[in-house]
């Protein structure tokens, strides 16, 4: 079966668990993390990971539900979507 | 990782921070085929219709929303314009019940506005066209969801004097009849209007068109403002430059999104239209955007200069981004409903004649302008004519939304709710054009016209 992947971006103050506690999240709804990348882009501390959700037991709404309360209990914005929107913004 | 960071964190910024988001989604629906002797089973079809491919709309977005992570804000349905399928009904009180038709079938698919019910008088009007023209009034007034349009003029044919003088008459009712005259809001004037628009409320699912067509608006003034600010110093070439490439990059996502959209829905894609469309929200202003290139208020001597480059460059941009382009794609600058431009009108750095000057380099024209109610009716069709005729001459679309606000004078504060926004009511000038309107007839179609 061909991937599904989707990037879920972090973007806040960095403290300690963020990776642990999302990756938590993903592990229990069997997401695999393919990539994880992270850095501070003009004061904010980003993270981005891309993951692939073929195999999730949920649907997408309930992975980002999930993971933006998630973001919201840690003070943190997450973003998650279809890797698709990054392919058509930023290559031609 | 296929993206670096810093692109993956611009595509979040931009949703999260700067407010890009899929202004509409219109499905345009054709009703042609609905039409029946029997006019309640011509009504009752054209609900059926308008409410199974609305829910079906709805569905599909909010999917698709989450998908992309990018909120649509509006999603709304444009029908054939309605005059060509009433001829055979044309009866005042029919019209008023296709409108209350379509204003609950709207209700029941929960579709915020539907565009359509109006009628193409660019070179003429049929008898049915006028009755519909007298009776729009009552229609706005007695419907909520309903929003109307006339095209009284194209570069290939003239100016319809006669329907304008008859526009500025149906203005003051309608104001009349509606609270702050806000009625008004879902009517729009047009000349050269194009048929697959996504925008209300002078959207209208043309009769080139085929039965379902999906056409999307994007947005994006925050997104380029912010751009704006990083880029204090540059000259215009490298800020052009720069707003074109951003342009790129919403219109990809606009694209990207109607297109998907349609899919799912098993229809055909129309087309995505690239204006950069303000709202009422602080941050989300074309207004503002003008600001940020240096220009203290908009309205100041350079306001012209700066919109052309804006308008210029969203173009380039769009244009490589997307093969579909099309509807009005101008940039917006509606008083009532961008914060920057209400606040200038205030401030008394804009004026209705620097506005109408903006409006000759982008789209779309005098659009959600609140003047004086006891403005006379040959002021305001001979105030509307003048910005179509910006149209006309330079073979492009120019439309007007006038509102004029009874019982208000210039200055006075008036708020038309939601997104429709607010504004100080603005002066017009108070000597007569009466004798020249009243002179009618058609404005032949100017020597540019002449192409082939």
């Amino acid at each position: 079966m061909a991937k599904k992947l989707l990037f879920i971006t972090v973007i806040g103050k960095d403290r300690k668990g963020i990776v642990a506690r999302i990756s938590n999240l993903l592990f229990k709804k069997n997401i695999n993390i393919e990539d994880i990348s992270q850095k501070i882009i003009r004061k904010y501390f980003v993270m981005a990971m891309l993951v692939d959700i073929k195999e999730a037991n949920c649907d997408m709404e309930k992975i980002s539900k999930d993971l933006q309360a998630l973001g919201k209990e840690m003070g943190l914005i997450v973003q998650v979507q279809h890797e698709n929107i990054f392919k058509m913004m930023h290559r031609i | 990782m296929s993206f670096s960071l810093e692109e993956i964190y611009e595509t979040a910024r931009m949703v999260l921070f700067e407010k890009l988001d899929i202004r509409t989604t219109t499905l345009g629906i054709n009703i042609k085929d609905c039409i029946h002797s029997n006019f309640s089973i011509f009504k009752d079809r054209v609900y059926r219709r308008l409410v199974k491919n609305g829910k079906k709309l709805i569905k599909h977005a909010k999917q698709i929303e989450v998908k992309y992570g990018i909120p649509i804000v509006n999603k709304r349905i444009s029908i054939t314009p309605i005059s060509m399928v009433m001829e055979t009904h044309a009866i005042p009180r029919r019209f008023i019940e296709m409108a209350e038709t379509i204003d609950s079938a709207a209700e029941e698919a929960e579709i915020d506005y539907i565009g359509g019910f109006g009628a193409l008088v660019h070179k003429g009007m049929t008898k049915t066209e006028r009755i519909l023209i007298e009776i729009l009034p009552d229609v706005l007034s007695s419907t909520k969801r309903v929003c109307s349009f006339l095209n009284v003029g194209s570069t290939n044919t003239g100016m319809n004097i006669d329907a304008v003088n008859l526009v500025g008459k149906m203005l003051l009712e309608t104001a009349k009849k509606t609270p702050c005259g806000c009625g008004c809001c879902k009517f729009v004037v047009f000349v050269n209007a194009p048929e697959d628009n996504p925008f209300m409320a002078g959207a209208f699912h043309g009769p080139g068109e085929p039965d379902l067509s999906l056409n999307i608006g994007i947005s994006g003034p925050g997104v380029v403002r912010s751009v704006v600010e990083k880029n204090r110093d540059c000259n215009l070439t490298e800020l052009s430059e720069i707003i074109k490439r951003t342009v790129f990059k919403i219109t990809r996502a606009g694209e990207l999104i109607g297109r998907e959209l349609a899919k799912k829905m098993g229809i055909s894609f129309g087309i995505v239209d690239i204006s950069l469309a303000s709202t009422t929200a602080p941050g989300d202003s074309v207004a503002k955007v003008i600001e940020a290139f240096g220009i203290e208020k908009i309205g100041a001597h350079g306001s012209t200069l700066a919109i052309a480059l804006l308008m210029d460059a969203a173009k380039k941009g769009g244009a490589m981004a997307s093969s579909s382009v099309g509807g009005l794609s101008g940039t917006f600058i509606p008083v009532s409903e961008d914060l920057g431009m209400a606040e200038a009108v205030g401030k008394g750095a804009l004026n209705i004649e620097k506005l109408e000057a903006l409006t000759a380099v982008c789209s779309v024209g005098l659009d959600m302008v609140a003047i004086p109610g006891d403005t006379p009716a040959e002021t305001i069709s001979a105030l509307i004519a003048d910005e179509l005729a910006i149209g006309i001459i330079n073979n492009k679309t120019t439309a007007a939304r006038i509102i004029p606000v009874p019982g208000k004078k210039a200055g006075d504060k008036v708020a038309f709710g939601g997104l429709l926004g607010k504004m100080p009511v603005m002066p017009v000038n108070k000597f007569s054009s009466s004798n020249f309107m009243k002179r009618g007839g058609r404005l032949p179609s100017p020597i540019t016209g002449l192409r082939n």
